[in-house]
């Protein structure tokens, strides 16, 4: 057993030069930490909180961030939003795509469906950096994963915006934040009070936004996220009883011979 | 290698063997007689077996969805982790499968060096595992490149350009790697191409390893040669089939850990960010079992004596056993160089501390002391040290460690030790 000792010392060796790796390079503010229901063994999403979240990004968010990952159907799959069937066919429905081209050889518009990918704000990334001062509204189908800190620090920039400290020069269309990298941000706080009207009577303060569309961009970018937690529960389960099992098995051969194992 | 002839029992078997002795090969590999003290470190090979085979495994699967070209390479990426069955298994077991796969291979590694397994008559096993370690950076390293995220591109880059330090045809070398001017679309090609015929030359490798291995059998704890079949040996199978099948689940779980819980703490967040020739990450890092490499590359000033430091690394471990001079294989007996051995654990880990780190500064002189005892270790402790340790007397059998005549505390207080790690 000492022998499991030692591995075990070696593991927690190398993971923590790996977890200082992912630190040491964080400069600057500590992000702000919020308990995440979607965090820990079990961590599962606020199914409320993912809803307001859509309804965040749709109104607030999509003007300028495309999620071109998506498609209209996983808003009702398992695991997501859950909105039934027809709620996310009348969501397809308020968008317009270009489909064809049809017998005559014509492309035409036609309401999107369940199987279309989300409608984009730009037609294509030239137009995206032009219309936002020349920074790109990154995508934010895996933004989640895409950034050190995750999911705190999605939230931590919506929550971040501030008065420049004296003396920092902004220039125009240039925001100061708090957990931006390099402190300078292109665009301006995206959240006020009451800027949604929640459906479901949540009061909608800039941090409930915040947190609801946070929830939503983890969602997005781990759309398995239930299934992987559930499936990795029952996956060591399974393993560690094996383990026993084998370990006695063991026991049991080599106690023919002398030698302990 | 069992001696006795081996006829088996069945007509037909026996018909079958005599074309062709699949059933021989069969008996020899459960008979084979293995040393019955090796200690849970001698797992990793089986373990390291099961991580191949995974690998391959799971990237097939991956292979059939997966499109090799740069502006779809992402967003097949991310079909496979949305849209596949399963695919966000598939994908998670393969990419932390590599992180695990070198995180055995490096234990093995340091087995081999503990124990003195490269030595005579092992030599060639331990070249042989050198190019299998070789060969699996080379995948890895391409393998990381296929997602055509930020770390990909631009570790790719880096790469690649290392080559062009080489004097005179430097660039036409790095071109012709590329297949045109830059890492583009002919480069992501070709490393999809390469990552998945490499396994397969990895896989014949091992073969040639455990064919290796079976000449003069498996070394042991205590480094003497044994005679086999004896007192000292037990069957592979059940004895060292059951003992490697629990490491393996222990080792499992680990892996199920990170696949499940964390599966994207051994990457980089920068590499869900689409790949970008105009824009350039702050920090370009490679895969945390590249990064003692990626130090000494970066604590020599010169890019070109860089480039011949980081793979001269690599080579001082393929002619060890001839730099190695000492004759007693197990640490067990070498009391000096058990020091210099936890020495260079340290000195690695280390190495990989600072390569994740900018070479700058205090770090960028970690660095360059952490190369220098590195080589230093190879080059110049092990000869000297082989000449003039006093090593302690070794044991003449497994079973009988103290039959060797000594009444030496120290021999003893070993003796101990090492019933401790059975």
């Amino acid at each position: 057993m000492k022998i499991f000792l030692k591995l075990t010392f070696l593991f927690v060796i190398i993971s923590s030069l790996i977890l200082s790796r992912a630190n040491a390079a964080g400069e600057q503010q500590e992000l702000l930490k919020v308990d995440w229901s979607f965090k820990s063994f079990f961590g599962k999403f606020d199914r409320a909180s993912l809803q307001r979240g859509y309804q965040v990004y749709t109104e607030v968010c999509a003007s300028c961030h495309s999620l071109k990952h998506l498609s209209y159907r996983n808003l009702a799959e398992k695991g997501g939003p859950e909105f039934t069937e027809l709620e996310a066919k009348a969501i397809a429905s308020n968008f317009e795509v270009t489909d064809g081209p049809n017998s005559d050889g014509e492309m035409f518009e036609r309401p999107a469906k369940l199987s279309d990918k989300f409608v984009m704000p730009y037609a294509n990334v030239q137009e995206a950096i032009a219309a936002n001062g020349g920074a790109y509204p990154p995508d934010m189908s895996v933004l989640v994963k895409a950034r050190k800190g995750g999911a705190n620090y999605i939230y931590s920039v919506l929550m971040g915006y501030d008065e420049p400290p004296a003396g920092m020069e902004l220039d125009d269309g240039v925001y100061y934040n708090k957990y931006m990298y390099g402190n300078k941000i292109k665009m301006s706080s995206p959240l006020d009070v009451d800027i949604v009207e929640y459906a479901d009577g949540t009061k909608a303060t800039v941090d409930q936004m915040a947190k609801d569309v946070t929830t939503f961009l983890q969602w997005t970018a781990e759309p398995h996220l239930e299934t992987r937690h559930k499936l990795g529960f029952r996956v060591i389960i399974y393993l560690s009883v094996l383990t026993i099992l084998v370990y006695f098995s063991m026991k049991k051969i080599w106690s023919r011979i002398e030698t302990k194992v | 290698m069992s001696d006795h002839e081996y006829t088996p029992k069945s007509k037909v078997g026996k018909w079958f063997n005599d074309r062709l002795p699949l059933l021989t090969l069969a008996n020899h590999l459960t008979d084979y007689p293995t040393p019955k003290n090796l200690n849970y470190w001698w797992t990793f090979g089986g373990i390291l077996t099961f991580c191949l085979i995974t690998q391959i495994i799971t990237g097939i699967v991956l292979g059939m969805h997966y499109v090799a070209h740069a502006d779809l390479a992402f967003q097949s990426v991310e079909h496979i982790m949305r849209d596949v069955n399963y695919g966000w298994l598939i994908r998670y077991v393969h990419a932390n499968g590599a992180s695990m796969f070198f995180l055995a291979v490096y234990i093995h590694i340091f087995r081999s060096l503990y124990y003195g397994s490269y030595k005579s008559p092992r030599e060639v096993i331990w070249i042989i595992g050198m190019l299998i370690y070789f060969l699996m950076m080379a995948t890895a390293f391409m393998g990381y490149v296929l997602p055509w995220g930020q770390m990909s591109f631009w570790g790719a880059t880096v790469i690649t350009n290392l080559f062009s330090a080489i004097p005179l045809v430097g660039e036409s070398i790095t071109n012709w790697l590329w297949g045109g001017y830059s890492v583009d679309n002919p480069t992501l090609t070709r490393f999809f191409s390469l990552h998945y015929l490499f396994p397969f030359l990895i896989l014949g490798l091992v073969v040639l390893h455990i064919w290796a291995l079976h000449v003069p059998g498996n070394n042991n704890p205590i480094g003497i040669d044994i005679k086999k079949p004896s007192k000292d040996t037990v069957p592979f199978h059940p004895y060292i089939v059951i003992k490697d099948a629990f490491a393996l689940l222990i080792f499992l779980l680990i892996f199920a850990f990170f696949v499940f819980f964390s599966p994207n703490i051994l990457g980089h967040a920068d590499n869900y960010i689409e790949a970008n020739p105009l824009v350039t990450p702050a920090h370009i890092v490679p895969e945390w079992y590249l990064l003692p490499f990626y130090a000494i590359l970066r604590s020599v000033p010169d890019k070109l004596l860089g480039v011949i430091a980081m793979f001269a690394a690599i080579f001082v471990l393929v002619i060890l056993p001839w730099l190695d001079t000492s004759k007693v294989r197990s640490t067990v007996f070498r009391p000096i160089y058990k020091q210099f051995y936890w020495f260079l654990v340290a000195d690695v880990l280390i190495l990989g501390y600072v390569g994740a780190m900018p070479a700058e500064g205090l770090y960028l002189l970690i660095a360059r002391v952490a190369t220098a005892y590195y080589f230093a270790h190879f080059l110049i402790i092990l000869p000297f040290l082989g000449m003039r340790e006093k090593t302690t007397p070794l044991p003449l059998s497994i079973t009988e460690p103290v039959l060797g005549g000594s009444t030496d505390m120290a021999m003893a207080r070993n003796n101990s030790d090492f019933k401790e790690k059975l």
